[in-house]
Parts: C-alpha cells; structure tokens; sequence
C-alpha cells in the first residue's frame, strides 16, 4: 500500500491477522453457545448468559487483567499452554487476538442468537418428518437459515476486534511488529511531540476500515436475505 | 395392515383422549371444528409430539408405545407428513428441496423423482425458488416433497385450508391421483366437508379432544353426530355407486345406487366406474305409491327403517334401498298425512343428485 507509511502498514496488517485471528477462533464457540443459550434451558443457563456479556460491561483493563492472571507465564491456564504445547500468549499476536476474541464474544454471540430464534421450528420439524437426523439437520437446515445472523454478528466482531484497545494493551502490551495494533499505534503517536498529523493518518484509516466493515455487513445480509426469500 | 393409534394427552384446560383404528390403504379424514384437537393427534403419529400415554402401531411395527417406553423418533418412521404451511425449505431450489427427502428415504422405493415429477406436473417448477410459487404450486411440491420419503403412510394436515376455492380445485384432483394410483394411505386432517368427500375412504369424527364417532364415509353420512357438525343442508346420504352405461343422446349417465338406479347429468364415464354420489335429505320427496306423471325422472323404491325428529319442525325419514340407506327430509306434517313408519315401502324421489369425484377402488401397487 503506496500511500501508507511501514510502520502505518504493518499496524493495518497486524490489526488484520489479529481481527481475522480472533473471529476465526470464536465462530465455532459462539455459535454453540448461542445454541445452548436458546434450545436449552437449565440451571446456571442466567449465570452463562451473563458471564458471556460480562465483557460489554467491565472496563477493557479489567479483562485484560484477568486474561494475565489466567494465561500469563504463572497464570493456571497459561503454564499449562506453556508446558504442554509451547504456546505462550503474554506480548505475542496470538495474545493479542485472544483479547480481542474475548472482547467482541458477546457481540457474536448475540447476532448469532438472535438469528437463531429466528429460525422457524416448524422447518426442522419438516426436516425430521424427511428422515434428516441431528447433525444432519443441523448443517442442511438450520445452520444456512442461521446464515445472515452468522455473517452479520462475524462482521461486527471483526469490526470492533479491529478497534480493540484496553484489553490488549493490559494482556500483551505495546510492542511494534507484534502487538501494536491500529488503536495502539495511534495511542503511541499521541504520546509524542508532534505527532498529531500522524494520529488524524491512523485515525481516518480505522474510520475507513470501521465504516467499510458495517457496509459490507448491510450489503451481504440484505443478499443473502433475498436469497432465502425474505 | 391397519393403523392403531390411542394417545391421551393434557395440555392446560385441554384434553386429547382418542382410540381408533383404521384399515389401510385408503384415505382416513380427521375431520372436526377448528381446535378439537385434529392436529395434534397426526402429530402424535408423525412423533411430532408425544402423548402422556398411548401407542401407535402401523400393521406389525410399534413406532410408540409409552408402557413398553418404545418411542421412534419421527426421522425414523417413514410416515410422510404435509404441513398446512407447506414448510418448504425457503434456500432450497423447487428441485433440491424434493431431493432432500430423495436422498434420506429408507426402505424399499415405490415412486421416484421422476414419477413424482410427472404426478404432481412439478416440471416446470424445479428450479424455481419456493417464494416465487403460488400457493397451489407450494403445496403441491410439498406433497411430492412427502412422497419422496417413500411414507408407508402420509399425513395431511390441512394441506388445502389456506388455498381460495379456485387453488383447492387445482390441488384436489393431484390428492385423488395419490389416493388411487399410489395407493399410499394417507390421515387427512380437515374441516372442510367438501373436502372429505372428494377424498376419504373413512371419517373419524372429533369433537373437543375425543373420538365421537367413525366408520366408512357412506356410514357416517347417516350418523346423527356428524349431522350436528355438517348442518342440516349438507346432511344426505353419501354412496359409491357404479356407472351401468351412458346415454349418448341426453348426456345422462346411469349410476346403480344400492338395488336401484340413478339418472345422472355426466358424460365421458366409462362402464364400471366407480362414482360417488351425494343425495341430500332437502332433495328428496318421499311417496307411499308407486310414483307416476312427475317431472322428477329418478326415484328409489325402499323399505322405511328409522324415522328421526330432525330441525324446524321436520323428520328424517331413513329408507332402505337395498344394500344401502339413503335419507329424506319431511315436514312433520307429511309423516302423519302419509302414515310413514318403520316397516312400510315408499319410493324415494330424487330431485338432483350431486357428484362427487370418482371413489376410491384400491388397486394394488
């Protein structure tokens, strides 16, 4: 990118793995939770629907803080990663797109959820009566007609994993190449003198990368509505 | 082969207990006022729902039976159900969505995708959208949809009740091709009666979560508690007759009716046909003589059977015709004039006679 310059280039680039990093990991999560939040109903089923939303509420530090407790070098979950498999998360990309994942989860989940409630019983009680079996029903039936909501919710995650700051400055720090995503590289131009042309650069860039996102996502769901003729 | 089925079931102030059982194939109509609990006893067979208690048997197979917890889920019953909303698959092509059911059919196939096709004249549907169908057009990939399954017994909810008079007239004569050249039994849920003698070999009656009555459709056309659901226009009997030949000159078709014979307006109709005919209670006149320089051309001469107060100050007077029964509506008036009573002959005249569709003879698959 010829208007960019190296160090604007590599933050677009990092803040692009880690967003894509961070939803690829959290689809298949979101997605089965959002199936337990609302096919099942059992005890803790409130307290699992808060823990999910918790992120939305606490202050970014805060889940930042908690993801170092527990996946730091002595944190319980992450000397284990450590020792078993030699991943380390603390100021590494991978770290990064961990607190992003988390950050924008309950914002996934909810699209999701939402698309789920949407889809109407009645169609898979159709698919049954055809001999289609669980999984089978599943994957033919209610995961297309889940579609839209999938797209718009991954949209949305991508969208605000871009922009995520608090957490992943607390969890993996501040370093150039690794972790200095989009929001992280502007915050450090504005701590030095005469930065201020260099943050209206990277701001107008996450503006851009924000608003093609919720565009994208408007343009795709209105698609692939017509597609399921809605 | 026969279907058993007896469920019981509570839900809130509602309770379903119904026990019948049926000779298949043919065509069984649930028929009963909105809300009397018709739905959810083709549920209940599907494995849709399941009741507090009961069991469904189709011929030798136990698909639920809550004592001996056996319960096989309705991907495994091989009962093909349509929906009164269709239930299409919206992101599936016309083509795809008959081939879904195509594709996880079990069990020995008796029709394919291409008989379906043609049955069902679905041709120039197949890579059509299902929301670019009308209603007739959905309802009847739905019922290839449920054909394709390969049901050993078919279940219709309400196919035709949210299609106008002039949609149900397209999709009636593809239930009938179904019935007689498929052969599938099928459980026929409506509340239309027009519909029930297009279609139905046998009626179970409902009323508010019971069985109150059931038998073949020429039985039940005498029964007093289908008459109270029907209203007193529409009660007659209802008999399968045969044609015995044509007169070519009059377009009139002559129809054997129990011992007797009718003078029916139809052309085209070939000898042997089996033709099912309605004669209504207000068409009929009832004579004590033999009937002679009348206008009306058919009547049936019987035995009175039963004599019957019915509405507005009137009788119904049930007269044995030979194999069969038919009834007349007479002013009370005219049952003390002519001294009618159980026992004594009289001759039934038919003022109008009202067809309704071939009936079924079961021919073997």
């Amino acid at each position: 990118m010829m208007w960019l310059t190296p160090s604007e280039s590599e933050a677009l680039r990092l803040s692009l793995d880690v967003a894509t990093l961070s939803v690829a990991g959290s689809l298949p999560p979101a997605i089965a939770l959002a199936w337990v939040l609302t096919r099942y109903r059992f005890v803790g089923r409130t307290l699992l629907d808060a823990l999910v939303h918790l992120p939305l509420v606490l202050p970014p530090v805060v889940v930042g803080y908690v993801l170092l407790v527990l996946f730091g070098i002595r944190g319980v979950i992450g000397s284990w990663l450590e020792k078993a498999f030699g991943i380390e998360l603390v100021f590494t990309r991978n770290g990064a797109a961990l607190a992003t994942a988390v950050m924008s989860f309950p914002l996934m989940v909810r699209a999701i959820r939402i698309s789920l409630e949407n889809v109407d019983r009645g169609l898979e009680e159709a698919a049954r009566t055809l001999g289609a079996r669980g999984l089978d029903r599943f994957a033919t039936i209610t995961l297309p007609l889940m579609l839209p909501g999938i797209l718009a919710g991954t949209i949305t995650a991508f969208s605000a994993a871009l922009g995520e700051f608090g957490a992943v400055i607390t969890f993996v720090s501040n370093i150039p190449g690794e972790t200095r995503t989009l929001p992280l590289a502007l915050y450090t131009v504005l701590q030095q003198p005469g930065g201020e042309h260099a943050a209206a650069r990277l701001a107008c860039l996450s503006l851009a990368l924000g608003l093609g996102g919720l565009l994208l996502s408007e343009w795709l769901t209105r698609r692939l509505r017509r597609m399921l003729g809605r | 082969m026969m279907l058993t089925v007896a469920a019981a079931k509570r839900r809130g102030t509602f309770a379903l207990d119904v026990r019948f059982e049926l000779p298949t194939p043919g065509v069984v109509a649930l028929f009963g006022r909105s809300g009397c609990g018709k739905s959810t006893v083709i549920n209940i067979i599907a494995g849709l729902l399941r009741p507090d208690s009961g069991h469904v048997h189709l011929d030798d197979t136990v698909l639920l039976d809550t004592q001996r917890r056996v319960d096989v889920p309705p991907e495994r019953r091989r009962i093909g159900y349509v929906f009164q909303d269709t239930r299409l698959f919206p992101h599936l092509s016309v083509a795809a969505n008959l081939r879904y059911a195509e594709k996880r059919a079990v069990g020995t196939p008796y029709v394919d995708l291409a008989a379906v096709t043609s049955l069902l004249d679905l041709t120039a549907l197949m890579n059509r959208r299902t929301h670019q169908l009308s209603g007739g057009e959905r309802q009847r990939v739905a019922i290839g949809r449920a054909l394709l399954t390969q049901p050993r017994l078919l279940l219709l909810d309400e196919p035709l009740a949210a299609l106008d008079e002039a949609r149900r007239e397209e999709v009636l004569p593809y239930l009938e091709t179904l019935r007689d050249h498929l052969a599938v039994p099928m459980v026929y849920v409506t509340h239309d009666f027009a519909e029930v003698l297009r279609l139905a070999t046998h009626i179970v009656l409902m009323e508010t979560g019971s069985v109150t009555a059931k038998g073949t459709v020429g039985e039940m056309s005498l029964n007093p508690r289908l008459r109270s659901i029907i209203g007193p226009d529409e009660v007659g009997a209802i008999i399968d007759g045969v044609v015995l030949g044509v007169d070519s000159s009059s377009s009139l078709t002559r129809v054997r009716v129990g011992h007797g014979e009718l003078n029916v307006q139809a052309t085209g109709l070939a000898v042997g046909t089996a033709l099912r005919v309605q004669l209504l209670a207000r068409d009929i006149i009832v004579s004590t003589h033999i009937p002679q320089h009348l206008s009306v051309r058919n009547s049936l001469a019987g035995i009175v059977t039963s004599i019957h107060g019915d509405v507005d100050d009137s009788d119904l007077i049930t007269i044995d015709i030979g194999a069969e029964e038919i009834m007349a509506r007479v002013t009370k008036a005219a049952t003390r004039e002519l001294s009618l009573r159980p026992g004594i002959e009289a001759w039934a005249l038919v003022k109008s006679v009202s067809l309704r569709g071939h009936a079924f003879a079961a021919r073997p698959r």
